[in-house]
């Protein structure tokens, strides 16, 4: 069943639509209503649960007093830990495919508060609105210790992490003499950075529907982006067997990581369904979004070292984030510095604080999203320093093989980046000098920086069942955050049969599909669509064959290597006027359907030999008010090396998604914890800010050329994180060529700028 | 500090009567039994089965609930149904001829103007208001009169591409295109 990988002979119809910018195949279904979430199905026996959340950050609880909230009629039961059923004991039983090192949080388990808005108890009633008013009414007394949640007043309270966290590798050894070179360095920058916590917080709001069939089995719609990793988890940890839980995810309204673990709703409304047996829906609240996972708030020092031609000579990079009390939460900052810029003496350092708060979770480009930043406003200060161009002191420095490991890249493109994105930017206009670009009133700043991002890939399977018909299904249990997973999964199949769109249909979010992993870190298109492309070409192998043996069969004896396949026919490839169209060859053959599975592993030798990554090149133009300080993003360009571009107007949109959270974590996101409390204190969309319509400008995007034959069998690397990556530094770097201020603590926002105007 | 704490817990009322309440929901009259508390947002999702509009927040901060009553766009979490008793709502399912999609929703597909799509029903509602309310004619009022909509995967400049597409469609039409 295994497919066993091979250099790609790609593309042998190049007419196909890889590479066709094709509308969503979702799409009529999202614009008309017709696309359903997590918290739109129902039975007629559906009961409502509500979460009643932790008044405090850390504790006990001494006293839960349900009584007046089960008085009112309608309210069916309530849920808390004095309560609860038996469940698993070990926590392998509660890890999950995204688990880091450590004893995962579970949910109404003992009296102990961990962190604030930790889930306490559980109401369900007959209507979602009396669910809600009775968790009102649910009583509790508290036991309050002391909680620590200041990452600044733990920042020397650290140990070093190590392996603890599937995709990210401790720090590499240092090399050379960092300390003593960067004191030698005739120009150095030694600076500091800060970066608020962020959360999430996708437009639907996390929610599980558990349907309790007449049979006992279980239909869980889950806001997931790993059906089966929800399902392992739940199975687990309710003692069920696989074949009577299956859950469903086909539609989910945003995630950006917030779905790679199961959430606290999950378990919710198993544990109702199960211990009720019926159906139960739990829908988090908007603040309750604010009680799990979220980016870290980080502490982070580069210390650059340069000679006067602005060669790199020292390159210091120290990060320290929070984590939880329970696990070791690890997203290894720094090891992006390391590679993106050749440099003999490097020392990079990663460190974590334990606080009370819920344990991080991976957010849209974990890591990366937050180191590059530190490292390419640092450039852009040496770049000042030097009194050199920013883009010129990059290309100085330029990594042609990846100085971490000596190895070379599959391929990068990201000299093509810089060149074109400063093109269309018109960078060459720029003046160097801080204020020396102003329109009235406003003071114009434009800035730039580059952008790195793994393009990993993982194992999947798939499965393709072709009819007599010539339609297609092919089936994955990956998950479609908005990524567009359905569209360029179907157009991979639809390329290698030869096979019109709107003749194939590809079927995910469901456990009991082929399986796939989490999807998430921009993996998708390489680990599935590898596998996408695997069983296709499996189903077109016997295709050929079936064609050869036909009665009077124009193919009869041609190798599947000079056989095409476009517009639902097999067609000599040099004579075009031999040809059986698919459903000819099912029907001629008495082939009702074709039925294949494979899985598609990475080129393991390959990538233990390269090094694989997307990059991307940002530019930015801001507008600062010179008497008040606002900020706008007046344009961006982003130029984007990933390999093959499967459908460049679903990547488009993913980069220019991605840019706007640039923005949001440049100048507006920040969760503000109240630590006398230990408490998030602006956890809602009135005072989490992210940005809105009016904040956000035309965005450029290109993607320029790149071959890879080793990435994947589609040449193709993932876009869905690197978009963000060089943007937040790329905004700040435009601050300080409006304004001559620099700040260095996201997001930048007008009191940080207007202190430093004055 | 005890009597504090007695004086914070909710006071206790019985959970308040059904009453009738009339909707014409996408030019179907619709009477529904409801609890006074139940806001409109609930009633399309839970009571008629109308999940096209969607809860983002619930707190009238995100937009994804917004539908058109008597035309005008509202975030239907912010009001009760029963405030909008006799009055004609149109939903993201209502915006559809038979077959035949709104200009807005065919121009949100042609532009990519969404993602996860949670938002869009709401962001669709919204912009045909907008286009009623006549007060958009720029790129930059369009982003200022629409950002009461959130959209988190951050498709803003495709949402203003496929509202100024339909926004002339649809004012080709009203002027009786040749």
């Amino acid at each position: 069943m295994i497919a066993i990988p091979s250099i790609p002979g790609f593309l042998r119809e190049p007419n196909g639509p890889i590479g066709k910018p094709v509308n969503r195949v979702d799409g009529r279904k999202k614009v008309t209503g017709d696309a359903h979430y997590a918290a739109e199905f129902t039975l007629p026996d559906l009961a409502h649960g509500c979460i009643v959340s932790s008044a405090i950050a850390r504790g006990r609880i001494t006293r839960i007093d349900t009584a007046a909230a089960l008085a009112l009629p309608g309210v069916i039961h309530i849920f808390t830990h004095e309560n609860r059923p038996s469940l698993a004991w070990f926590d392998r039983k509660w890890k999950d495919d995204d688990a880091p090192k450590g004893s995962p949080f579970r949910p109404l388990y003992d009296a102990e508060i961990h962190h604030a808005l930790q889930p306490v108890a559980l109401v369900i009633a007959e209507s979602f609105e009396l669910a809600r008013y009775a968790a009102r009414l649910v009583h509790i007394e508290y036991e309050v210790a002391p909680h620590q949640t200041n990452l600044r007043a733990n920042r020397a309270n650290t140990f070093t992490p190590g392996k603890d966290k599937g995709g990210f590798q401790p720090p590499p050894k240092p090399r050379g003499n960092p300390e003593q070179a960067f004191l030698d360095s005739p120009v150095q920058v030694d600076v500091e950075f800060t970066q608020a916590a962020e959360y999430h917080n996708p437009m639907e709001m996390h929610a599980t529907t558990v349907l309790h069939h007449d049979d006992g089995t279980l239909t869980v719609h889950d806001k997931t982006q790993g059906a089966q990793n929800c399902h392992t988890y739940v199975c687990n940890v309710f003692g069920l067997p696989k074949s009577a839980v299956r859950v469903m995810s086909p539609f989910v309204g945003g995630a950006f990581g917030s779905g790679l673990r199961p959430q606290h709703q999950l378990f919710m409304a198993m544990l109702a369904a199960t211990q009720l047996k019926r159906s139960v829906r739990v829908e988090l609240s908007r603040p309750q979004m604010f009680s799990f996972g979220h980016r870290p708030e980080t502490i982070q020092r580069v210390a650059l070292g340069a000679d006067r031609d602005g060669t790199l000579r020292a390159l210091i990079h120290e990060a320290v984030q929070e984590s939880s009390r329970n696990e070791n939460y690890v997203e290894i900052v720094v090891n992006w510095s390391g590679q993106q810029y050749t440099c003999d003496n490097v020392r990079l350092d990663y460190k974590l604080s334990r606080l009370d708060v819920h344990t991080p979770q991976d957010q849209r480009a974990p890591g990366a999203a937050t180191g590059v930043p530190a490292l390419e406003i640092a450039m852009d200060e040496l770049a000042c320093k030097l009194g050199m161009d920013p883009v010129e002191l990059r290309l100085k420095n330029y990594a042609e093989t990846d100085p971490n490991t000596g190895n070379p890249f599959s391929s990068k493109e990201l000299r093509a980046c810089f060149q074109h994105g400063a093109e269309r930017f018109g960078w060459a206009k720029r003046t160097p000098a801080p204020r020396s670009m102003r329109e009235g009133r406003e003071l114009i700043g434009w800035g730039m920086a580059a952008g790195v991002w793994d393009a990993m890939q993982g194992q999947a399977a798939a499965k393709a069942v072709l009819g007599v018909d010539g339609k297609l299904v092919v089936s994955s249990a990956t998950a479609d955050i908005g990524t567009g997973t359905y569209t360029v999964m179907t157009q991979i199949a639809a390329d290698v049969l030869g096979l019109p769109i709107e003749e194939v249909t590809f079927c995910l979010g469901d456990s009991s599909l082929p399986t796939a992993p989490i999807e998430g870190g921009s993996w998708t298109v390489s680990t599935v669509g590898s596998a996408v492309k695997a069983v296709c070409d499996r189903v077109r192998s016997q295709l050929v064959t079936l064609a050869g043996k036909l009665d009077n069969s124009p193919l009869k004896g041609v190798a599947e290597a000079d056989v095409l396949f476009a517009d639902g026919h097999l067609i000599v490839r040099n004579d075009r006027s031999r040809r059986l169209s698919i459903t000819d060859v099912m029907r001629g053959s008495g082939t009702l359907s074709i039925e294949e599975e494979a899985r598609a592993l990475p080129y393991l030798l390959a990538r233990a030999r390269h090094t694989f990554a997307t990059h991307s090149a940002v530019f930015v133009e801001v507008r600062v008010d010179e008497d008040l300080g606002t900020i706008r993003v007046a344009r961006v360009v982003s130029a984007i090396a990933a390999g093959r571009i499967i459908n460049p107007k679903t990547a488009r949109s993913q980069i220019q998604g991605a840019v706007v959270w640039g923005i949001g974590m440049g100048l507006e996101e920040e969760a503000f914890t109240d630590h006398r409390l230990g408490r998030v204190m602006n956890h809602d969309y009135a005072e989490y800010h992210v940005p809105v319509n009016a904040d956000v400008p035309e965005i450029d995007v290109l993607f320029v050329e790149e071959h890879d034959d080793m990435v994947n069998a589609l040449g193709a690397k993932g876009v869905g994180e690197i978009g963000i990556v060089g943007v937040p530094a790329a905004i700040a770097n435009a601050i300080h060529h409006a304004t001559g201020v620099r700040v260095r603590d996201f997001p930048i926002t007008l009191d940080k700028v207007l202190a430093g105007l004055r | 500090m005890a009597q504090l704490k007695a004086s914070l817990r909710p006071a206790t009322a019985p959970p308040p009567e059904p009453i009738p309440v009339t909707l014409t929901v996408n030019g179907v009259e619709r009477t529904l039994h409801l609890a006074p508390w139940t806001t409109l947002l609930d009633a399309l999702r839970l009571h008629l089965d109308l999940t096209g509009t969607k809860k983002g927040c619930d707190h009238g901060q995100c937009g994804a609930c917004t539908v058109l009553v008597d035309g005008r766009r509202i975030n239907s979490c912010l009001t009760l149904a029963a405030m909008q008793d006799g009055r004609k709502v149109t939903t993201i399912e209502g915006l559809t001829t038979g077959d035949a999609l709104h200009p807005l929703q065919e121009a949100f597909i042609e532009h990519d103007a969404f993602q996860c799509g949670y938002c869009t029903p709401g962001q669709i509602c919204s912009a045909a208001g907008l286009i009623a309310e006549g007060k958009a004619s720029t790129d930059d009022e369009i982003r200022e009169l629409m950002s009461g909509n959130l959209c988190r995967c951050g498709a803003y400049p495709n949402i203003v591409a496929a509202i100024r597409q339909a926004m002339a469609a649809v004012a080709t039409k009203a002027e009786g295109a040749p």
